[in-house]
This record gives structure tokens, C-alpha cells and sequence, in this order.
């Protein structure tokens, strides 16, 4: 018997029209047709989605957590960047 | 001033203190990864397992709706156990060797499920007293510490409600039919009643892991304390239904505003945990029947993808 695995997929749905696809887990597939039609089965059985994306796991590059400081923490003190940093007049409207 | 110098366990138990989720490519303890991959591995195995004494009642339920509905149930289970897999995953278990553990006894899976299921009476009670148990189990977990089995458990727990219901529904329609169909619903109750207090595992005082577990927040309430919880809620729920639950020492406390009720037998329960119950053996027997059996279906689905695979790059190359 072979013992080797159907490879794994990441899922993404769409839940509805005009939204963005999330990711709602994983699935083992032979295929990318099979891992859709799993991702039905398995992710959609109560009108979670109306469009299914699937990517195999092993093409995901994700960023390493001990980078997460030099990554997100320089953005801290840019609060210049947003709307709430700049001192509005009262009379100013639609601005 | 004095600087303190926190340890990679520290922040992570400092992280885990202050609610935050801890994410798959994180540093974790090895114990913390270990216990994570056992406990979700084991409830994995719970949902594969427990399709079985459902499965059991799917070509005898008493009506076309009632069959669809269980039909519709049995599927849920098997997704959850799907995605408790996947989330098991993520730490790094392989889901060919959680299969390999289950099937050669190394796992455990939930011990309600080595319970024969008799009667139609039986659905009901799996579905209003097992899931219900399930469910106060599994609420508390979607605040799990481990993103994945959080996220995992907050679909399982959408999804367990209508199990519930769909079994209170069997149970009331029996209470409300003939005398003999009450008398099913009771005997029912009396054949479940104390199986299924057994699922929230030994008592506190013999769950040595259970201090490590609520600290990691892998573990939310103890075992009493959701058995208690459990009893509380179901007794009344009986007693809607007008069926006695079996339990002589049952009685209400007003100082403590809630039920006492009697000891479980934990002779049993330990029998059945070291895989001596009504039903151990074909359970697993079922379980591997079926993976052996499906193994030419998994093997075919690769050999065509590879070949379809190569396929279409024969036809590239010649493009």
C-alpha cells in the first residue's frame, strides 16, 4: 500500500457577492479539482460561499513572526499618516 | 534600574495571560505543541467515531425527513473532524500518522461512542444529551489560546446547535406519541444519562493535567465544573419532556443554587477507556475496515492527477 499523502490546500471563500475571498482552512486533494469540490463538502454545506479559491499549502510564503518588530513596529510613530493627525477648523466643512 | 530579562517561555505565557492567540509559525513549548496535537487529534478522532452509531440508524429512521436531517448531521461530523484534522495540522502532526494512532488503538476517541445506539430513541438522545455535553465542551474552546482549533471550534459550535435541537425534536415527538414510544424516550434517557456525564472526564481531583491545560487556556473549565453546568441545564430540559432522569441522589440546593447528584461509576468508565466497553472493538474495526478499503480510491485519485499532470506538459512542450 502507498503510504503517501493527498497534498494539502489552503481554502479561500467568497461568502458573498462583492466581498473579498478569506481563508477558512484546509483540505487534503489529489487535484486542484478534487480539493475544489471538497472545499464545497466541507467549507460551504450552509451557504457559506459562492466562489471557492484553492491553493496548494506548499506554495503559501508566509513572513516569519521574529520579523514581526522590524516588519509592523516602524509604522507606530507615522501617525502622520492618518486622517485624525491634522487639526481641522470647526468652520471647514466637507473635509 | 533593573532590567527584566523575560524568558521565550515567559513572553509566551505572558502572551497567552493577556488573551492573545498564539498563531502556527509561533514559538510554543514542546509540551504545549504536544498536548495541543493529543487533545485536538483526540476530538478529531471523536467526530470520525462518532458518525458510526449514527450511521447505524441512517437506513431505519422512522421518516424521510428524519433521514435526511440525520444523513445531513452524520456529514457535519465528518467535516468537523476535518477540520479539527486540519488544525492539528498546522502543529505539525502528519494526518496519515493520526489516522495510523487511531486505528492501532495509540489514540484515544470519546468514550460515548463505544455505547450501542438500540432505538430511534437513541438519536435523540445522542443528539439532546451527547451533543449537548459536546457543546458545553466546546464553547469554551473557541477562545482556545491556539488560533487554528479556536477558529475550528467556532464552526464546529454553529454547526452543533442544530444537532442538538434536531435531537431534543426526536425526543420530544416521542414524549408527546404512544405510551410505548414515552416508555422508548425513557429508557433512552436511562440507558445515556450517565455515559454521557462521563464525558467531561475523571473528576478534578484525578485530572492531574488539568491545571497545566487551564493555564495554556487550552482548557477553560474543569471537568466538575462543566459536569455540574451540564446537569444543571438538562434537568429541567427532562423535565419539560416529563422523563425521569436516572439518578436517586438527584436533588435540588438552594445554597449552592444548583443540582447535587450522584457519583458516576468510574469503574465503568475506566473499563471503557482501556477499550473494554460494549463497542471498542467494532468501532475500530469499523474505522479501519473503511480506511483499508478506501485505500485503492486514495491511490487511484494520485496515480490520475500525476498523470494528468504529465499530460498536460507534454502538451506545453509540444505548444
Amino acid at each position: 500500500m502507498s503510504q503517501k499523502e493527498w497534498p494539502l490546500w489552503e481554502v479561500f471563500i467568497r461568502s458573498k457577492q462583492g466581498l473579498d475571498h478569506k481563508h477558512v482552512g484546509s483540505l487534503h486533494a489529489a487535484d486542484a479539482e478534487m480539493a475544489i469540490q471538497n472545499a464545497r463538502d466541507v467549507y460551504t454545506r450552509r451557504l457559506e460561499g459562492v466562489s471557492i479559491w484553492v491553493v496548494e499549502s506548499k506554495h503559501v510564503h508566509a513572513s516569519n513572526p521574529d520579523d514581526a518588530a522590524a516588519f509592523y513596529e516602524p509604522a507606530n510613530d507615522k501617525i502622520y499618516r492618518h486622517p485624525t493627525f491634522y487639526q481641522v477648523p470647526d468652520s471647514i466643512k466637507h473635509m | 534600574m533593573e532590567t527584566l530579562e523575560l524568558t521565550q517561555e515567559e513572553q509566551f505565557q505572558a502572551r497567552i495571560d493577556a488573551d492573545m492567540r498564539i498563531e502556527p509559525k509561533d514559538w510554543m513549548p514542546d509540551a504545549y505543541r504536544k498536548t495541543l496535537i493529543r487533545q485536538i487529534s483526540q476530538h478529531a478522532h471523536s467526530e470520525l467515531v462518532g458518525m458510526l452509531p449514527e450511521g447505524n440508524w441512517i437506513t431505519r429512521a422512522p421518516s424521510l425527513k428524519r433521514k435526511s436531517i440525520l444523513l445531513a448531521k452524520v456529514q457535519d461530523e465528518a467535516g468537523h473532524g476535518l477540520y479539527l484534522y486540519s488544525a492539528a495540522e498546522t502543529l505539525g502532526a502528519s494526518r496519515d500518522q493520526m489516522l495510523a494512532d487511531l486505528h492501532s488503538g495509540k489514540a484515544k476517541y470519546s468514550s460515548i461512542f463505544n455505547y450501542p445506539t438500540l432505538s430511534w430513541a437513541d438519536m435523540g438522545c445522542v443528539g439532546w444529551l451527547v451533543d449537548g455535553a459536546a457543546i458545553l465542551n466546546q464553547v469554551p474552546l473557541c477562545r482556545t489560546s491556539y488560533g487554528p482549533y479556536a477558529r475550528a471550534m467556532v464552526r464546529v459550535c454553529k454547526e452543533e446547535s442544530f444537532h442538538q435541537r434536531q435531537g431534543f425534536e426526536i425526543m420530544q415527538t416521542l414524549c408527546e406519541g404512544s405510551p410505548e414510544q414515552k416508555a422508548m424516550a425513557q429508557e433512552g434517557l436511562n440507558r445515556w444519562w450517565w455515559p454521557t456525564l462521563m464525558m467531561f472526564g475523571p473528576k478534578d481531583s484525578e485530572s492531574p493535567n488539568t491545571e497545566q491545560s487551564m493555564k495554556w487556556r487550552i482548557k477553560r473549565f474543569t471537568n466538575d465544573e462543566l459536569r455540574q453546568k451540564f446537569v444543571d441545564m438538562m434537568v429541567p430540559q427532562a423535565e419539560f419532556l416529563g422523563l425521569t432522569v436516572p439518578d436517586p441522589n438527584l436533588k435540588w440546593n438552594e445554597a449552592k443554587q444548583g443540582y447535587d447528584f450522584g457519583d458516576v461509576d468510574w469503574e465503568e468508565f475506566w473499563n471503557v477507556v482501556k477499550g473494554n466497553g460494549m463497542c471498542n472493538q467494532e468501532r475500530l474495526q469499523a474505522r479501519v475496515q473503511a480506511h483499508e478499503e478506501g485505500a485503492w480510491v486514495r491511490e487511484a485519485a494520485l496515480a490520475h492527477a500525476e498523470k494528468r499532470k504529465q499530460r498536460e506538459a507534454a502538451k506545453a512542450v509540444a505548444a
